[in-house]
């Protein structure tokens, strides 16, 4: 795989200095790894190369050590996603509540493939859709996080409404 | 009629409660803290107890059980922390709620953080860590900002930090956020991940978390709700707290209920008080109009489903301590530890699945074992194998591609996954579902196995 | 870069270890409780697949390997056993005949991580432990691709050696296998397979724990776990060979070995490695007179079960184009064949005609330590100087040396050097011969051009006989070039830098008429000296051993697989 992004990624002074009081919270640089992750996906909104060798410069460690991390974890994307990922819970509760229609009405309201349970992009870069395992509000189905955003009880004309919030330029 | 019993949730959903530490203090909050940092050593038998070994027993005398899923005893958990070796005893608090059905930490975390902050200082005191962590989900983005600031203004303060309380007690907590995996509520997956590896479950022996921990030292893992009661044990007294809930089977619980009920939610009951068909129908309001039970999950997707009308025999004490065998309609089961598992499965996290008769058994199953492939982290074979081998063969055998024998091929593959085979309790968790799901409704399996072979026989007649 | 354990010699003699008694099926075993774990040395409690392993009972495995730290993920090692049960009290329960009641324990244990304890009973062929071994190996074959027609560790698969032994002949599995890379160029030397890889990650471990390269690792999750270097980054270090050893299935390939040759039909010769001081032992696998790969083989003292990439690829010299293969003598600007009587015929005479003085015998850290004592002998009848030259290259801190030459302490037991001290050059022979008080040169396994002795002052002299395995400049304007043989064509031993004296065995013939350089040696000596006394290396090894203090007491036979240490005198 070659770098296909530019070969840098820019963090910004403050974002370090940031970065380095995360890993001031562990007697192991290492243990910082998620967290600087999360804070450099935030940043960026994904985990390019460049930003994986950063981290793994950063804490002293090998590319691969944060690579294996990067893949295990789905919250962590190694492509450019859309401008708001909305994620629909998939499991048990939730499926006997309605979310796998919800997921099929929202990818087809966005013209994403109904049946495909992976991250889809629309092609304007607004939207991310996918199904995420089990986010722990069963009592409360169909449950859906739009980025950070939690919504529950998500009825159908109530996704719809949440597509146009987030469809904001 | 069985009622909620608020211990831990008494404050959580009251009109104008808030996060806030001035509001948690104005209800109380913080004062067992400061009770317990006032405790002296005391004299018994000619030997001196610290305050620390006080608190130790206190909670072991309460009888508190685990409430992230294996309900062991948490006293007895502390009790093997190594407290010689020298290394620095770490505090881990698991908060990683993943266990389909389960939403109780939810709660605890968004609506009440410093019920457990409280509680984690003083377990933390008690077990002489100085550093510990929280442990949170990935998707619980919002709850993890709470904490954090929750420990900002416990530090503000005086309860955290240097000196608390005034004592020469130091502490720190940090909160660590995962990044979306099931295996790391699995305690040693957890400390693989805080350690900024892939979240490996470890092998045990040697790697015992009470003795190799986090940077492998002695470290303790316990669950949000099980560190809140830490704290109620210490405000009530220990024998105070047993009264609650019933013998060896102590304290409250939030018991999540989800799935075809018409008022699904979080349910804090006295453990044991409450029949499983009460939590159902008493608290969640029971069956949708016109539906009949089919299946009830009792404590989250990992535990062993129920048919409706089983029946179970369960030995119990009755009021003069002898011991008699009753028979018991799984609704009838009183929400325990101890008789869950007596009927074969468990309380788990506390979360309770209804499936109603308009369920298909067949695709709940799948539904499941898509999570168990997913979720599973690879590291040793017969779950990597075996928990998307199941999946496959469930997905094929709803998607019309199914034999009238997969109900025992699927058997053969569950079979060979627990039991000790794997190196986490994940092999258990993915496997049970399908044993007991083939097993109690073999008949509903091998029926849409068998018409999925007639229509290809039909298919393939019609091809000639 | 980690130090193999085992190479530190311990300090004193470690205090007796407390053995433990155990039952493995049905024998009663004594078990040392400890063993020396294998990155740190420190003993650490005696795991079951230890204790049987002493007692030769196979406890079927692929993440276990002794020298790499446990893992215990691939499960095939799972085996059922029992502890002496207790009462409430913790007393032990006694049977009957006042044996203690042993129970068998619910769940089973992967013999790999867990440690023995006094009156364990291990079961390895209980119904139990074979049923969840069949099951383990089901597991792992479903997602395999079962190509062994194609695979190159066809023969020396323990996928395939255990699915014979414990396997069902049938797969009931009947859904679609997963996918993965295949063909990944790893690195240099290295090809992945990952649909064979069964994740055992002793790759992963070897890689980070024992080469300190942290360079391989596992990418995505569950079923699709995926072993993978890091994109772009080449697993490069001068270990990574060492992990197709490891690899127990066929994931991992040597680029240098793949398709050549299949693994059954190859004999194995015990070796080792020339490539520099360490004197790492190898296993060289040859077919027909041809070799095709050399391995690690396992030596506590040395290598361990290890050697680097640079000395196990060093073997293709052997067959190369510019091995000399004849006997030749110069007559005028015409090169004459000649065969080996007329030879030794010829130079002796012109050998002996020198004064004491006037003749240099150059030797080489790549002659045996027999030839280097019959070279010294011949020198010492002759009155000639004797001198050698060092060659160095980088060394890390694992199992490459900066001694580049095999057997510099073989030269340094028999005081092979006039100046004193073997180094990369001298100035004494250039300088005598430039004189005229050096006229004749008998050079063996040595391009004495690249050690400050010029072809002009070569072909100055009054006689120049060289012996070498390869065409050389100096070969090139020698009176007589005598073809020798490599070590992998003869039997020998080497010196190694920490002075251990190991054999080494012959794997192939030497080419045309080359001939050990001993062989020769010792029929110079003996023509020219009428000594004799042996005819086979064990005896000129036996009488080599009598005679140089370093070696006394020692017998070819004593030296076994593994070789002998000995002091080296004065070791500049």
């Amino acid at each position: 795989m070659a770098h296909t992004e530019k070969d840098h990624i820019k963090v910004s002074a403050q974002l370090e200095s940031e970065i380095d009081g995360l890993i001031s919270h562990y007697p192991q640089k290492r243990s910082a790894s998620l967290m600087i992750l999360h804070r450099l996906q935030e940043e960026f909104g994904y985990l390019s190369q460049p930003a994986i060798e950063w981290t793994a410069m950063k804490l002293e460690l090998q590319p691969i050590n944060i690579y294996e991390l990067v893949t295990f974890y789905p919250m962590f994307r190694e492509h450019p996603v859309g401008k708001t990922v909305v994620r629909v819970c998939r499991t048990l509760s939730c499926a006997l509540g309605g979310s796998h229609q919800l997921h099929s009405h929202l990818c087809r309201k966005l013209g994403l493939n109904p049946a495909d349970k992976g991250p889809q992009n629309t092609p304007d870069g607004k939207f991310t859709i996918e199904f995420a395992e089990c986010l722990a509000s069963c009592g409360t189905p169909p449950v859906v996080m739009c980025n950070d955003d939690f919504y529950d009880n998500v009825s159908t004309d109530q996704a719809d409404k949440l597509i146009k919030k987030y469809n904001q330029p | 009629m069985a009622e909620e019993y608020r211990l831990i949730l008494k404050n959580a959903d009251q009109p104008g409660y808030t996060v806030d530490i001035d509001c948690y203090q104005k209800h109380g909050g913080y004062q067992t803290l400061k009770k317990v940092m006032a405790m002296a050593a005391i004299e018994k038998d000619g030997k001196v107890i610290s305050p620390q070994e006080q608190i130790r027993e206190e909670v072991k005398v309460s009888g508190l059980r685990g409430r992230g899923g294996a309900g062991f005893s948490c006293g007895l958990k502390w009790s093997f922390v190594d407290r010689r070796s020298g290394k620095p005893i770490y505090l881990v608090c698991n908060a990683d709620e993943s266990e389909p059905g389960t939403f109780k930490d939810r709660q605890i975390i968004h609506k009440d953080p410093h019920q457990l902050i409280e509680g984690m200082i003083i377990s933390a005191y008690a077990n002489d860590v100085h550093l510990a962590y929280i442990y949170i989900r990935g998707e619980f983005p919002q709850g993890a900002q709470m904490l954090v600031r929750a420990i900002e203004e416990a530090r503000q303060k005086n309860f955290l930090g240097k000196g608390i309380c005034g004592t020469s007690y130091d502490l720190e907590i940090y909160v660590h956020r995962g990044a979306g995996a099931y295996i790391c509520g699995e305690e040693t997956g957890l400390l693989e991940s805080l350690e900024g590896k892939r979240p490996y479950p470890r092998i045990k022996p040697p790697y015992f978390p009470a003795v190799l921990g986090l940077y492998m030292s002695p470290t303790i893992v316990n669950n949000v709700e099980t560190l809140c009661h830490v704290k109620h044990v210490m405000e009530m007294g220990a024998g105070e707290y047993a009264k609650l809930g019933t013998p060896n089977n102590t304290g409250t619980r939030i018991v999540c209920i989800s799935g075809h009920v018409r008022k699904p939610g979080y349910y804090e009951i006295q453990v044991g008080h409450a029949t499983i068909g009460q939590l159902i129908h008493d608290f969640a309001g029971g069956l949708l109009p016109g539906r009949k039970l089919k299946a009830i999950i009792p404590g989250g997707s990992s535990a062993k489903v129920f048919k409706a009308g089983e029946k179970f025999k369960i030995k119990q004490k009755d009021k003069d301590g002898h011991e008699v065998e009753k028979e018991m309609d799984i609704l009838d089961i009183p929400y325990d530890f101890d008789t869950l598992m007596a009927a074969g499965s468990m309380s788990g996290s506390g979360a309770i699945i209804v499936m109603d008769d308009t369920t298909d058994i067949v695709e709940a199953l799948g539904n499941l074992s898509d999570f168990y492939a997913h979720e599973s982290c690879g590291q040793c074979t017969p779950c990597r194998e075996g928990s998307l081998w199941m999946s496959k063969a469930l997905t094929r055998l709803n998607n019309g591609g199914g034999r009238k024998q997969d109900a025992d091929y699927l058997l053969k593959i569950a079979d060979n996954i627990p039991g000790g085979r794997t190196i986490c309790a994940f092999g258990e968790a993915c496997s049970w579902p399908v044993q007991s799901f083939v097993r109690k409704f073999k008949d509903e399996f091998e029926a849409k196995g068998a018409a999925a072979e007639i229509k290809s026989g039909q298919t393939a007649t019609m091809n000639q | 870069m980690a130090e193999i354990a085992s190479q530190k010699a311990p300090a004193d003699t470690p205090p007796p270890v407390e053995m433990v008694r155990v039952r493995i099926n049905d024998m009663d075993v004594d078990v040392p409780k400890t063993h020396p774990d294998p990155l740190t040395g420190k003993p650490v409690p005696t795991t079951m697949i230890q204790a049987c392993e002493q007692y030769g009972v196979e406890v079927p495995h692929y993440c276990y390997h002794p020298k790499l730290p446990v893992a215990g993920n691939c499960r095939m090692c799972l085996v059922e056993y029992g502890l002496p049960a207790l009462d409430r009290n913790r007393q032990p329960i006694l049977n009957d005949d006042g044996s203690p009641k042993v129970q068998k324990m619910p769940r089973p244990a992967i013999a790999c991580a867990t440690p023995i304890s006094p009156g364990m009973e291990i079961y390895t062929d209980s119904p139990g432990t074979i049923e969840m071994r069949q099951s383990v190996l089901e597991f792992l074959l479903i997602n395999h691709p079962l190509d062994c027609p194609i695979c190159d560790q066809a023969g020396e698969c323990k996928l395939q050696e255990y699915s014979y032994e414990h396997g069902q002949s049938e797969s009931r599995f009947v859904e679609k296998k997963v996918h993965k890379p295949k063909q990944v160029d790893l690195g240099p030397r290295i090809m992945l397979d990952d649909e064979r890889c069964i994740l055992c990650s002793r790759c992963i471990r070897f890689s980070r724990d024992i080469a300190g390269d942290d360079a391989l690792g596992f990418v995505n999750r569950g079923s699709y776990n995926t072993l993978a270097a890091y994109p772009g980054r080449s697993f490069d270090n001068n270990y990574t060979l060492n992990t197709v050893d490891l690899c127990p299935v066929g994931a991992l390939t040597s680029k240098d070995f793949r398709f050549k040759m299949r693994a059954w039909f190859l004999k194995e010769t015990k070796s080792l490695c020339n490539s520099c001081g360490t004197g790492c032992n190898t296993l060289v696998g040859t077919r027909e007179e041809v070799i095709y790969r050399q391995e690690p083989r396992e030596n506590n003292a040395v290598n361990s079960s290890w050697m680097c990439d640079y000395g196990r690829l060093n073997y293709k010299w052997q067959s190369s184009e510019n091995r000399l293969k004849t006997v030749t003598a110069m007559r005028g600007d015409i090169r004459e064949v000649l065969n080996w009587s007329q030879l030794l015929g010829e130079i002796i005479p012109r050998l002996q005609r020198f004064q004491p003085g006037q003749i240099a015998f150059i030797g080489s850290g790549q002659m045996s330590t027999e030839e280097v004592f019959l070279f010294k002998s011949l020198a010492e009848k002759m009155g000639g100087l004797v001198e050698a030259y060092s060659s160095s290259g980088e060394s890390d801190r694992l199992l490459l040396n900066a001694d580049r030459l095999p057997n510099t302490n073989g030269l340094r037991i028999h005081h092979f050097t006039t100046s004193g001290q073997i180094s990369p050059s001298s100035t004494h022979i250039s300088e005598g011969i430039k004189k005229g008080a050096i006229k004749a040169l008998f050079v063996i396994r040595e391009d004495v051009t690249a050690h400050g002795i010029s072809i002009d002052l070569l072909e100055s002299l009054e006689l120049l006989v060289v012996s070498d395995i390869h065409r050389t400049p100096a070969t090139d304007v020698a009176h007589y070039v005598l073809p020798g043989a490599a070590h992998f064509e003869k039997r020998g031993t080497f010196v190694n830098v920490k002075g251990r004296i190991q054999k080494f065995m012959k794997a192939v013939e030497a080419p045309g008429d080359a001939r050990p350089e001993w062989e020769f040696l010792h029929e110079i000596l003996h023509k020219a000296t009428g000594q004799n006394g042996f005819s086979t290396i064990e005896g000129l090894f036996n009488l080599m051993a009598q005679k140089v203090s370093a070696l006394h007491g020692l017998t070819w036979a004593s030296l076994g697989d593994l070789g002998v240490q000995i002091e080296i005198p004065d070791s500049r």
